[in-house]
């Protein structure tokens, strides 16, 4: 296909996602259909046009810095796969 | 071929606020892990950010602190990247829309000044801190979503030395505005180091290598120590260096390559649809500038040339900032400031710091812990700063020797009368009436003939011996300077 | 059958001691174990703790009180956060996470009152339009159970057509409360973007979720909105404007109501004869109720398609990168983080949220954001400005909700773009960030399925939907026909 292409193994470790290779194949075909769709976007004229970031504009929302209770660490750990002295545990980081 | 050094620095320095940037959990250091924590910091499914306003004014002090631009728009983006210590795995920051650029830090370096530019003080949040395990991590998120502020700098740094000294002087500036406690052991300010190497003179630069998460000044002046020789020494045995990202290895003394620009992070920012654009108005920046402060050069500067204190003096003054107000109170009409510095260097700083340690001793015995423990301060003393410069005053008049002032001192510090009172009541004037002193002086003489003879044969140290003497029999009231000059004729008669 | 009131009449009937909540209660959990096997709109159900709040709002309607949703049962979408039940999003990779919070519209139909039950199916993480999305099987359409139900919000639908409950919350991020109210015959409404706090709500798409009332009736939707509508300093795009007193706006009248026909909606290939000719006969209805309908152009709405899935994939590749097995949620172990990412998402999340996680973050990458991102919100801008221009002329626009009625199960779900052109006339109202609402307006012959009206109003103008919509409902029968359910 000449359209638009993307290339899903990169983008799916880029979000983090592991596919198998069935997967890589249909998301892959899907999505190079949807980007061909979205080509249609390059035909407007959209020279001196702002981008919309908020459906309504509001500026200058804040909240006075103020110190609130937490929750306790039972609370915190309560839902984590992996809790230990107070941690969330992970697999070793290494750099 | 000779080489310099390019450096450019990104200093994160966590702000002083009560609570978190996004969230109310408090912004303190040490608590048990993941205490300080909520369903906002946590990155639980649902929740939103609300900035702390305290934490923009803040970052718009910086700015004006450092000479920067406040644009008329500020925004907030995510940068996303996974990472165990990043609750929502993008981090919210300020992109291409800051709070602050384009400024300046002026400082003192190697005898002269120096200046380097910042592109930036922007506003972010802090992440979660890893603990290392023998074979797993795990996350405290304490710290996740404390206020940071990342200060750019421009590539205008040339060794090691210039970027401890800026580093220092950045903290300093930090500290007096009330911005940062700059704790490095709380790990309060960490550092990314951007150093290239290239051709002396030249105009372009060499592949950027970072240095990333220094916690410490002088790691950093170490790192570069290592760094710049070792990407000199690759060029000059005819290697290429790529844009790259090390770390430093603080036992090893040396830097060790993460990873190359192939391997950089795609960090697809894109505006923070959760959080509105910030408008500074001219009533809010007006609040935020009434809270500048004189910068510590500035203040070094100032105290050199009003009180004409020598450099010594007034860089004490510079880094204790009370003890410098105390000072120029206590100096206020003062006919000779320089003498009143002295006191209160000298003498108060001194007396305040046995009187502390005294009351650690104390209170540590009665078994309390540090933070609970309560000091005598410069606030809490019983005399009032003009109490010191009468004095000083006293003294300056030749109504007090300087051994008179210090008993004088003491019991002000004890009791907080005033001196002349405590002069009066102790009879401590000094002595200037000629006739007694005369008589005081050949008594002195008389009993000091070893070394009035020596006087003669011309030992003129020995004068001071004889001097003594007469002071002790005043019990430290004889003026001394008369005294001198009535030895001095009776002997050469 | 207390199950089968609206609102209206159970706070009526409650005040008036002829029932208590506890009874109410009682007949909607008796429908759910009646009809809920066969349609799948719940998820879950915590019993002793919906009887608990039952009867804290008897006693609470013994002691006098008095209030809009005292005592009613309400059910909501599994994307609402209540504290200490499951939040699951129709997703795998959070079916054991239990909320630690309650979201801000929680703690307001708490605060009115209401007694909260149910956690109501959806597609994964809001991100579909039939609800076959949903880890936990797909929720049925109550009028014929081969078709899908609509989505994301399906199950609100479902529950709230099947009378399983009183009225229903969902969220809606582009289309997902109009569409499935319209292909199950109920009413729905998707608020103006910043009426409604969204803390609470796991967001799919933030500049475009808005959290909305599911009900039997106009009046009741309008309750409900005013129940949980208002500014909430935990959600800073809220918008401080005042809550009005939605039911007064229902005044029966359309005099001088100018009603906007859009030229490209009428007009759109795959429009279903029979969808087209129930609305146009709507129109009808509303000319001779007293409005005027003027055609009107939305000329960028072809783009709208392109433009959403552009801006709420780039969003929600961000939102959703919170899950990753390390402090809530499914984890599937690596030997590192990086590995431990990778599977926990690679076997958590559906295809649907993994296809457009994908897409949104290649949206945003290095080298395409200009391409993509940047331009769709400049699109974005151009829809909204083509809104705002129609309503300086027109009080109102009126649609139809949906191109077709329910479709089959299986039908699109191999054909995601299939399945995305289907939400063309729901997706710009979230672009624009203008209020929409759909309710019934009629049924096709064989089979029989309902047929929705969608009704968009200018920013915070609910009450003109509202007023037409009711007196469009008062003027018709089709809000009182119910789906045989044996």
């Amino acid at each position: 296909m000449a359209g638009a292409h993307m290339d899903v193994t990169d983008v799916a470790h880029l979000a983090r996602i592991r596919l198998t290779p069935a997967e890589e194949q249909t998301l892959g075909r899907q999505l190079d259909q949807i980007l061909d769709y979205m080509e249609q976007l390059k035909g407007l004229d959209v020279s001196g046009v702002e981008p919309t970031a908020h459906p309504f504009p509001l500026v200058n929302v804040m909240r006075p810095d103020e110190a609130r209770p937490s929750l306790s660490q039972d609370e915190a750990l309560r839902n984590a796969p992996a809790p230990a002295n107070g941690l969330f545990m992970v697999p070793k980081i290494v750099e | 071929m000779e080489y310099e050094a390019v450096i450019g620095l990104e200093t994160h320095v966590q702000l002083k606020t009560q609570s978190k940037m996004w969230c109310g959990c408090a912004n303190t250091f040490g608590s048990p892990p993941n205490t300080n924590v909520c369903p906002v910091c946590l990155g639980m499914p649902g929740v939103l950010p609300v900035a702390n306003e305290e934490a923009l004014r803040l970052t718009v002090l910086t700015g004006l602190l450092l000479n920067c631009e406040i644009p008329a728009r500020a925004k907030f983006d995510r940068k996303n990247y996974f990472y165990p210590d990043v609750a929502k795995n993008y981090q919210i920051t300020q992109y291409d829309q800051p709070s602050t650029r384009g400024g300046h830090v002026d400082f003192e370096f190697q005898g002269g000044m120096a200046r380097v530019r910042i592109t930036r003080a922007h506003l972010e949040e802090d992440v979660g801190k890893n603990n290392h395990f023998d074979r797993n991590s795990g996350v405290d998120f304490n710290r996740a979503g404390v206020p940071l502020l990342e200060i750019v700098s421009e590539p205008d740094l040339t060794s090691a030395d210039m970027a401890y000294e800026y580093l220092n002087a950045l903290k300093d500036i930090l500290v007096y505005g009330g911005i940062s406690d700059c704790d490095m052991e709380k790990g309060m300010v960490r550092c990314d180091v951007n150093v290239s190497v290239r051709p002396k003179g030249g105009t372009g630069l060499g592949a950027k290598i970072e240095i990333k998460n220094m916690n410490s000044f002088s790691g950093v002046r170490r790192a570069l120590t290592y760094e710049i020789p070792r990407q000199i020494e690759v060029l000059q045995g005819g290697g290429t260096l790529i844009q790259s990202t090390r770390r430093w290895d603080d036992a090893g003394g040396i830097t060790e390559e993460m990873r190359t620009k192939e391997h950089a992070h795609d960090y697809r920012y894109f505006p923070e649809p959760d959080l509105m654009p910030f408008e500074p108005t001219p009533e809010w920046l007006a609040a935020v500038k009434s809270r500048m402060v004189e910068l510590p050069l500035a203040r070094k500067q100032r105290f050199m040339k009003t009180y004409e204190l020598p450099a010594g003096d007034a860089e004490v003054f510079k880094n204790d900032v009370p003890l410098g107000h105390y000072f120029e109170t206590a100096a206020q009409g003062a006919a000779n400031p320089k003498a009143v510095a002295n006191w209160v260097i000298n003498n108060l700083r001194a007396r305040l710091a046995e009187t502390q340690a005294r009351e650690i001793a104390e209170q540590e015995s009665l078994g309390l812990e540090r933070s609970d423990m309560t000091f005598t301060g410069l606030s809490d003393l019983k005399f009032p700063p003009q109490a010191l410069r009468d004095l000083v005053g006293l003294v300056e008049n030749q109504t007090l020797s300087s051994s008179a002032a210090q008993q004088v001192f003491v019991e002000m510090f004890e009791t907080g009368k005033a001196p002349a009172d405590i002069v009066q009541e102790k009879g401590l004037a000094q002595v200037s009436d000629t006739g007694a002193l005369e008589a005081l002086c050949d008594e002195a003489i008389a009993a000091n003939p070893g070394p009035a003879a020596d006087y003669r044969s011309g030992k003129l140290a020995a004068l001071n011996r004889i001097k003594g003497h007469v002071m002790k029999l005043s019990q430290g009231k004889a003026n001394p300077g008369l005294v001198g000059e009535i030895l001095e004729r009776k002997l050469r008669a | 059958m207390l199950n089968t009131l609206t609102i209206s009449e159970t706070t009526a009937r409650l005040q008036r001691r002829e029932i208590s909540a506890r009874e109410v209660l009682a007949a909607c959990l008796d429908q759910v174990r009646r009809v809920d096997s066969k349609l799948h709109a719940f998820l879950a159900l915590d019993e002793p703790d919906a009887l608990a709040q039952a009867e804290a709002a008897d006693k609470r309607i013994a002691a006098g009180e008095q209030g809009p949703l005292l005592g009613v049962p309400i059910a909501l979408k599994d994307v609402i956060a209540v504290r200490h039940q499951r939040l699951s999003c129709g997703s795998r990779i959070l079916e054991n996470f239990v909320s630690p919070y309650d979201a801000t519209v929680t703690g307001k139909l708490r605060a009115a009152g209401a007694v909260i039950f149910g956690r109501l199916n959806m597609d994964e993480f809001a991100m579909g339009s039939s609800t076959e999305n949903s880890a936990f099987g797909p929720s049925r359409n109550p009028w014929d159970r081969e078709r899908i139900p609509g989505g994301s919000s399906g199950g609100s639908a479902v529950a709230v057509a099947a009378d399983q409950c009183i009225a229903a919350l969902g969220s809606d991020t582009g289309g997902s409360i109009r569409q499935p109210a319209a292909l199950c015959g109920c009413v729905g409404l998707k608020p103006t973007y910043g009426r409604v706090s969204r803390y609470g709500l796991v967001a799919y798409a933030s500049s475009l979720d808005q959290i909305g009332p599911f009900a039997k009736r106009v009046r009741d939707a309008a309750v409900l909105l005013g129940a949980i509508s208002g500014y909430d300093p935990k959600d800073s795009t809220s918008v401080a404007q005042p809550v009005p007193d939605y039911s007064a706006a229902l005044t029966g009248s359309l005099r001088g109501l100018r009603l906007g026909l859009p030229r490209e909606y009428f007009a759109a290939g795959g429009l279903d004869p029979q969808v087209k000719a129930a609305v146009d006969a709507a129109v009808d209805k509303l000319r001779e109720l007293g409005a005027e309908p003027v055609e009107i152009s939305l000329p960028h709405t072809d783009y709208a398609v392109a433009t959403y899935y552009i801006i709420a994939t780039a969003e929600a590749s961000a939102n959703l990168a919170r899950f990753d097995g390390v402090r809530y949620g499914l984890r599937v172990d690596g030997k590192d983080p990086i590995e431990l990412y990778g599977n926990t998402r690679g076997q958590g999340f559906g295809d649907e949220v993994k296809r457009r996680i994908i897409l949104g973050t290649y949206v945003l990458s290095s080298g395409y954001y200009d391409a993509y991102y940047l331009r769709a919100q400049k699109v974005r801008t151009l829809i909204r400005r083509d809104f705002l221009k129609a309503f300086e002329t027109v009080d109102a626009i009126v649609t139809p909700a949906t191109p077709t009625v329910a479709f089959r199960l299986g039908e699109k779900s191999q054909d995601p773009l299939q399945m995305y052109l289907s939400d063309i006339f729901t997706l710009s109202c979230n672009l624009a960030g203008i209020c929409g609402l759909s309710l019934p307006c009629g049924f096709t012959r064989s089979p029989k399925l309902p047929i929705g009206l969608q009704l968009l109003g200018r920013p915070f103008g609910e009450e003109t939907l509202l007023r037409v919509a009711h007196t469009y409902e008062q003027a018709t029968g089709w809000h009182v026909q119910k789906p045989a359910l044996d």
